[in-house]
């Protein structure tokens, strides 16, 4: 529409301001709203339409940022009380790319801080809230992100995902979410959780939607070092191809015990249209998945103990007082870090000393070994695995607030694809008596995503899921 | 029951690459703080890593330097600390698999031929450089501390000896061979003055017949080699004191003071660190192979230990080898070109060593773009050979040269300093001696033989130095005969 001239780059940001202006008083996505430089990349990408520049197909979409990205001159937190202030001297790779690509960049999405969550309540601004329910959360810790795109307040969206902070907010606010191949997307500018799990992705209402924005922002970066020299998979090849002649696996592991009956009816539902599709339905059990949790929340704690030293006050971001440096640190970071943050940097501090490393951090690389390894025998017998992307639909604000453990157990479904570096998506298939949506998890093997992107858009297809949030808006 | 000491030397080298070990800011010495800074050097939120291929190249060149064997996988850790000229707070360094590991470096001893094990060379990067305002300049006094983070991220080599040095000396003389070593390889600018090699001691002392080791203490802050030598020494009496007094040496770090002549200890928390070592996430293995490794040995220049070798093979003794092999460059160059053209090694040697070296001094000129050819040092040691120049004239000679004057022949006729060896002129000198002096030309007669000495000393002085005391003390021996 925008190449055609019906509509504006400048009339779709200020209708999606509209939707930020009427929403946010309930969401809460947004931390930061970018009116001017969005308004400014907007008559840009006009401008340059109207002289044939065409910077392809993301010029002129408003999108948003889980403020984890660092943004040129646009306060970036993390969530953090640490980094409130703070406004990087640089644009992420990400970032970088989608403005090349002519994207609108609108605003900044709340986070658990520094990603460390599962709902967004672990906000130093404030949670955000599910517009499919605003007593629930969103999900997280892409949580804003998932909030904004879901009530229409973005197009699009980038998120992280350390164990499934792109995915299962996505399954709860019922988007398509997906954490690309480890490497395939630049960290550079990724405000680093845990380094070796991090990944990028987007948020979007479809499967061809996230194509696009993958296609955008992914590619060789010499600035990560772990960045994937290439070649990179064709994300359109599969789309449309159905999977008539595709080996599924439902792995087994994920069900039970902690699921909700309506996850789980969904899921088999489906399960059952793939097969109606001409796809083989194995039952594939890879035993390590029960100890995955376990060894991700030591590596994880433990990367981020270091990731998160830098934040000191000796050099940016929040500061308080002391009479020695030393006194000033402790302070400033006392102070800073909220409650689940501390208690994560005291997990990874402990599990990396002496005396304790073999038996925590030595043993969760093991296992984290042996689940590649349980991946890599599932994979010779099937092309993708299929799960629920969280055992429950969106749950009460409050709810888990109190209980670390229960959150944790939100991410139970989407880790094991961290731990193994491999692509997986969430794609929205229905939802519960509640109305609740419910998402199905494609998980493939590491640059497996044109397999991955072909069984998400046959699933997409015979989900029809159609249904939008029922957001009372406030008046403008 | 004597006492012998046990040193390892760890040695910190900046590597002089142009460009920061992780990032892409220039490594330069005295520039404005904190203008050689980015993202990565300055720890920002989001910012990674990514290795200098140069760096990895100069460690590999020590490493095979020191007949190190070269890790085909080897990993960066992170080093676990808070300090506040350490922006990440955990330092990129490596751990169980340094890049070089399990090579010797050998030493002259006394004329002796020591072999000191070298454990491990590892990479690292430097940290930021904290200035204490305040009276002392110590941490704990100061007032307010300056950060400059232009060294953080420069690329650091660190060589760890094996215990094998067994005196202060030896591990002074260890330090000045590595010096002299990454000089040598064009890896580092090893300014001692601007902290790019940089040294702690591990020291500790046993019985003279034990096998077993004793506690070791570490030294810290010794910023010259004198300084090295002088703290591991200090270190060895208060050691062995303390043991003679029944005492018992404390595993610990102590730090160097300059002034006082002592170590102290410092806070013990120091000393007993937990660095929660784990691998570095944001890098990937290095994974240097052979075709690389092989160029890398293929470029390295003549070693100083071979180098030495080679010189003492020309007929230079070990000092003076040693001396020359120190030298200069262009000096060592001068020093091939003389032989070359024909001049006695050794001869041309101390010149080079002596002379020239005292005349850069004294006008403080580049060695690099000394005046002299191999070809002229090669002619004035023929002249004086044939008997042409004196060696004290010879030396006039020399400045003349190197004024550019000219060649040494056209310098001698120039400066009149071609020696008298007409035996008609000197005879005349000769005869003009022996009659002023018939004290000293008796007491020859009479049998003491170091009269004649006197005399020729007479003759040089009639002649203004030009004549030969060779062909002086012949023809006076004749004339006395008479």
């Amino acid at each position: 529409m925008l190449r055609s001239g019906e509509l504006t780059a400048v009339d779709l940001l200020a209708s999606v301001l509209d939707r930020a202006h009427r929403t946010e008083a309930q969401l809460h996505a947004y931390l930061t709203i970018d009116r001017e430089g969005a308004g400014r990349a907007a008559a840009q990408a006009d401008a340059d339409l109207a002289e044939g520049l065409d910077h392809g197909p993301l010029h002129g979409m408003p999108l948003a940022l889980k403020d984890n990205m660092c943004t040129r001159g646009l306060e970036t937190t993390a969530s953090s009380q640490i980094l409130s202030g703070y406004h990087p001297p640089y644009d992420a790779t990400v970032v970088s790319k989608l403005r090349q690509g002519g994207a609108v960049i609108v605003g900044k999405t709340n986070l658990d801080e520094f990603a460390m969550g599962s709902s967004t309540e672990n906000s130093a601004y404030g949670p955000s809230y599910n517009p499919w329910d605003i007593s629930r959360v969103p999900g997280g810790s892409s949580g804003g992100s998932a909030a904004a795109v879901a009530a229409g307040s973005a197009l699009g969206a980038l998120g992280s995902d350390t164990g499934g902070s792109i995915r299962q907010p996505a399954s709860l606010t019922g988007l398509v979410g997906l954490k690309p191949t480890y490497g395939t997307v630049s960290r550079y500018g990724l405000i680093a959780f845990a380094s070796s799990l991090d990944q990028i992705g987007p948020l979007t209402r479809t499967v061809e939607d996230a194509a696009v924005v993958l296609e955008t922002v992914w590619g060789h970066d010499p600035l990560d070092s772990t960045s994937h020299p290439g070649p990179y998979p064709d994300l359109r090849e599969g789309l449309g191809r159905g999977v008539d002649g595709l080996r599924i696996g439902v792995v087994e592991e994920l069900s039970g015990e902690g699921y909700e009956p309506a996850v789980e009816r969904s899921v088999a539902e489906m399960v059952k249209s793939l097969s109606g599709a001409g796809a083989e339905i194995v039952e594939v059990s890879l035993p390590t998945f029960d100890i995955a949790l376990s060894a991700y929340y030591l590596i994880a704690p433990a990367e981020a103990s270091a990731n998160l030293a830098r934040f000191d006050g000796v050099r940016y971001g929040h500061r308080s007082g002391g009479a020695t440096v030393e006194a000033l640190m402790a302070r400033t970071r006392a102070e800073g870090f909220g409650p689940e943050v501390t208690r994560r940097i005291l997990l990874g501090t402990y599990a990396l000393s002496a005396g304790y490393y073999e038996a925590f951090y030595g043993q969760a690389q093991k296992v984290r070994a042996a689940i590649q390894e349980d991946f890599d025998r599932a994979y010779q017998r099937v092309d993708v695995l299929v799960s629920p992307t969280s055992p429950t639909v969106a749950f009460p604000v409050g709810d888990r607030v109190d209980d670390p453990l229960a959150m944790y157990l939100s991410d139970i479904c989407t880790i094991p694809s961290n731990l193994a570096g491999h692509p997986a998506i969430s794609v929205p298939v229905g939802l519960d008596d509640t109305g609740l949506p419910i998402g199905f998890q494609v998980m493939a093997p590491a640059l497996g995503e044109t397999v991955m992107f072909r069984a998400a858009a046959e699933v997409e297809r015979l989900a029809g899921f159609e249904a939008r949030p029922r957001l009372a808006e406030v008046p403008a | 029951m004597s006492w012998q000491p046990v040193i390892g030397v760890e040695v910190h080298v900046e590597l002089s690459s142009d460009s920061k070990m992780f990032c892409g800011c220039a490594v330069e010495f005295g520039a404005p703080p904190n203008t050689r800074v980015c993202p990565v050097c300055l720890g920002l939120p989001g910012a990674l890593p990514v290795t200098n291929r140069k760096a990895i190249e100069d460690i590999i060149a020590i490493g095979l330097a020191l007949d190190c064997e070269v890790s085909g996988h080897s990993v960066f850790h992170r080093k676990n600390y808070f300090y506040a000229d350490l922006p990440k707070n955990y330092q990129i360094s490596q751990y169980d698999i340094p890049v070089c590991h399990d090579g010797h470096l050998d030493l002259t001893v006394d004329g002796e031929t020591r072999r000191i094990g070298i454990e491990r060379a590892h990479m690292e990067e430097d940290t930021g450089k904290s200035t204490h305002l305040g009276e002392t300049g110590r941490i704990h006094a100061a007032e307010s501390t300056l950060l400059d983070f232009n060294r953080s991220g420069v690329p650091l080599v660190e060589i760890v000896s094996r215990p094998d040095l067994r005196s202060a000396t030896e591990a002074r003389l260890y330090a000045q061979e590595l010096r002299d070593l990454v000089a040598e390889l064009g890896v580092s600018d090893a300014r001692m003055e601007e902290g790019s090699i940089r040294f702690d001691a591990n020291v500790s002392v046993r019985r003279e017949e034990s096998e077993e080791l004793g506690t070791k203490v570490e030294i810290k802050n010794m910023n010259s080699f004198r300084s090295l030598e002088r703290a591991i020494d200090h270190e060895i009496d208060r050691q062995i004191e303390l043991a003679e007094r029944g005492g018992v040496v404390t595993q610990e770090t102590r730090h160097w003071d300059e002034e006082a002549g002592v170590t102290h200890s410092m806070r013990a928390k120091e000393g007993s660190s937990d660095y929660r070592y784990f691998t570095e996430p944001d890098l990937v293995p290095m994974e240097p192979d052979a075709v690389w490794i092989d160029e890398i040995a293929a470029g390295l220049p003549e070693l100083p230990v071979a180098r030495r070798q080679r010189y003492v093979g020309d007929g230079l003794d070990e000092d003076l080898a040693g001396v020359l092999s120190a030298s200069p460059p262009q000096l060592r160059k001068v020093y091939a070109e003389a032989a070359e053209a024909g001049a006695s090694p050794r001869s041309a040697a101390n010149w080079l060593v002596g002379e020239v070296t005292g005349w850069l001094r004294r006008e403080g000129a580049d060695p690099d773009a000394l005046p002299l050819r191999g070809e002229q040092l090669a002619e004035l040691v023929t002249i004086i050979d044939e008997g042409v120049v004196s060696v004290s004239a010879a030396k006039e000679v020399l400045e003349g040269v190197l004024a550019g004057e000219g060649s040494p022949r056209a310098v001698a006729q120039k400066r009149d300093l071609v020696q008298i060896s007409e035996s008609a002129e000197l005879s005349a000198v000769v005869e003009k001696v022996v009659e002023d002096n018939p004290d000293a030309v008796a007491s020859f007669r009479g049998g003491e033989e170091k009269a004649i000495g006197f005399l020729v000393g007479q003759v040089m002085r009639e002649t203004g130095g030009r004549a030969d005391p060779r062909a002086v003390n012949e023809i006076l021996r004749q004339a006395l005969s008479r």
